[in-house]
């Protein structure tokens, strides 16, 4: 289990208390992480297991109550370029094309306009988004916008995307495809993922490793190292296995809490 | 193919689906036109029925008025003190009003975009700005005639009054209806801080203050004539109390006309300022 590099993100024990007025709700008690760069790495659980405050953490959109967030060992204390999240309601500015939306972070970060313009054609091909690099967003699919996201992020030097159930709001078809694609992209660019879903297909079709989250308060039940080689056959036994193997632990948890 | 078409009868015309929706749009569109004029087209029927030959009338007939509008623009008809003066008055009056408009965009916008975003700037000015703003733009004018003098420059301070408030409401408004997801973007993005003015808060906020800028030229027109009735020498304003004195109720008409086109006017133009830049706004074609 020793690690000879530093992970690229580490939570350590990481609580988070919110106040609402006057109330305190702890949405996450004592949750520790490792993500080792290149890794695929799923948050699985039920709603209010903390999985997306968890990863708002790491984003730097919120600072834990207690406990640690680090990236490459220092502490995360807000948003970065290198740390980019697709939200599951894609966030992109109305008012930009395609290209000004996936050029966003460069021209904010004071790239040159030669610099900018060449990147940005090259995320817009990799999405195959080439046809509609000066439509509106509202002009846009789901699985378009979403894509967009990916890419602006990806354009920015990303080295971490975290996914906020990014494909939540899509059709079944648009959902497969915009999986395969990420995949893709994961493995030819070598990025590390953070990826939320309550879907366990999803997690188990996508990840290296599955963490399952349980509520009241939110925290990390148990991990999950898949080895399965990919593309990944849903309809395969072992995929099937490993499914219900999650499904039991997720609700086992459920059983638990109703005793 | 359609080129070919184009002095065929219209009975012709009719074969091709692509034709025959242009002309039914195209009759839609005069039919439109149309019903937009009937209305004015009878207000000004009536009117000239109940003045016309009449001896004593209070209001002079269409056809008169539209002959003060004429010797107003370009003499040639009384050749009085009024004649061929309509372009001085209305550059007198349009300077007054973009000047005065101009500063309360320059006051009003920056202003709104900190008090939409930054809390402590809200906490110390709105207060202030919204007791002062039920105070009517014409409560103002005795105040602005003593600290101005009676002239111009009072009228150019209740024009930048007039307008200041619609810019800023609006811009504020906008400011505080920019989704929150937008920001968490920006900044996941590198872009933070005071940076996210120029780069967020404006550009998500323009549909709103287009809004207050069309808003705000338009009570611009409204104040600049009150500005303008008293101890100021030219402008519509000014032009339509002398008439009033001196009885010449054709040339007020006729200075109504004028500041009614204008106003129509600037407002269009802001208009088409505000769909070149708002194109990608999916509620504002």
């Amino acid at each position: 289990m020793s690690e000879p590099t530093i992970p690229i993100l580490e939570m350590r024990n990481v609580s988070k208390t919110f106040d609402f007025s006057g109330q305190r709700i702890q949405a996450l008690s004592g949750a520790s992480l490792t993500v080792r760069k290149g890794e695929f790495i799923c948050l699985i659980g039920a709603s209010g297991c903390g999985k997306s405050t968890l990863l708002r953490i790491a984003a730097g959109f919120e600072q834990p109550t207690s406990g640690e967030a680090l990236m490459w060992g220092k502490p995360i204390d807000g948003p970065d370029p290198s740390r980019g999240m697709v939200f599951q309601d894609y966030g992109l500015f109305p008012w930009l094309t395609v290209r000004g939306n996936i050029g966003f972070g460069l021209a904010a970060r004071g790239r040159p306009k030669a610099e900018i313009q060449d990147t940005v054609s090259r995320y817009v091909d990799m999405v195959g988004l080439g046809k509609f690099a000066d439509a509106w967003p509202h002009q846009l699919s789901g699985g378009m916008k979403q894509r967009v996201a990916i890419a602006r992020v990806l354009a920015n030097d990303a080295e971490v995307v975290l996914m906020d159930e990014p494909f939540g709001a899509l059709d079944a078809m648009t959902r497969d495809r915009l999986q395969d694609e990420l995949l893709e992209l994961w493995a030819s660019t070598g990025l590390t993922v953070l990826f939320v879903t309550h879907s366990i297909e999803e997690a188990v079709f996508l990840s290296d490793r599955v963490v399952a989250m349980s509520p009241g308060p939110g925290r990390i039940d148990s991990e999950l190292q898949l080895d399965l080689p990919r593309p990944r056959d849903v309809a395969s036994p072992t995929f099937n296995a490993i499914r219900g193997d999650l499904n039991q632990r997720l609700h086992s948890h459920h059983a638990r809490r109703a005793a | 193919m359609s080129i070919v078409m184009q002095g065929a009868p219209p009975a012709m015309r009719g074969h091709g689906r692509v034709s025959t929706a242009r002309l039914r749009a195209l009759g839609g569109r005069a039919g439109q036109v149309a019903l937009a004029l009937a209305f004015p087209a009878a207000i000004l029927t009536g009117w000239h029925f109940a003045t016309a030959g009449e001896a004593y009338s209070l209001v002079p007939p269409p056809a008169e008025v539209a002959r003060a509008f004429w010797d107003l623009a370009f003499g040639g008809i009384n050749d009085d003190a009024f004649s061929q003066t309509l372009l001085t008055h209305v550059l007198a009056s349009v300077g007054r009003v973009l000047g005065g408009f101009g500063l309360a965009v320059l006051a009003a916008l920056p202003l709104g975009l900190l008090i939409g975003r930054v809390p402590f700037v809200r906490q110390m000015l709105d207060p202030t700005l919204q007791l002062l703003r039920p105070i009517p733009v014409t409560a103002w004018l005795p105040l602005a005639m003593i600290l101005f003098g009676i002239g111009p420059r009072s009228a150019f301070f209740l024009v930048f009054l007039g307008a200041f408030y619609p810019i800023l409401v609006n811009t504020v408004f906008g400011v505080r209806a920019v989704e929150a997801r937008l920001f968490e973007a920006a900044s996941m993005l590198g872009c933070k801080g005071p940076a996210q003015f120029a780069r967020v808060v404006l550009p998500a906020s323009l549909p709103a203050i287009f809004t207050g800028l069309r808003l705000g030229l338009g009570f611009a027109w409204v104040v600049i004539v009150i500005g303008e009735m008293t101890g100021v020498q030219t402008g519509l304003g000014a032009i339509i109390m002398e008439a009033r004195q001196l009885s010449r109720t054709e040339i007020v008409i006729a200075g109504m006309v004028a500041i009614g086109a204008l106003g129509f006017i600037s407002d269009r133009l802001v208009m088409l300022l505000g769909r070149r830049l708002l194109s990608w706004s999916p509620n504002h074609v």
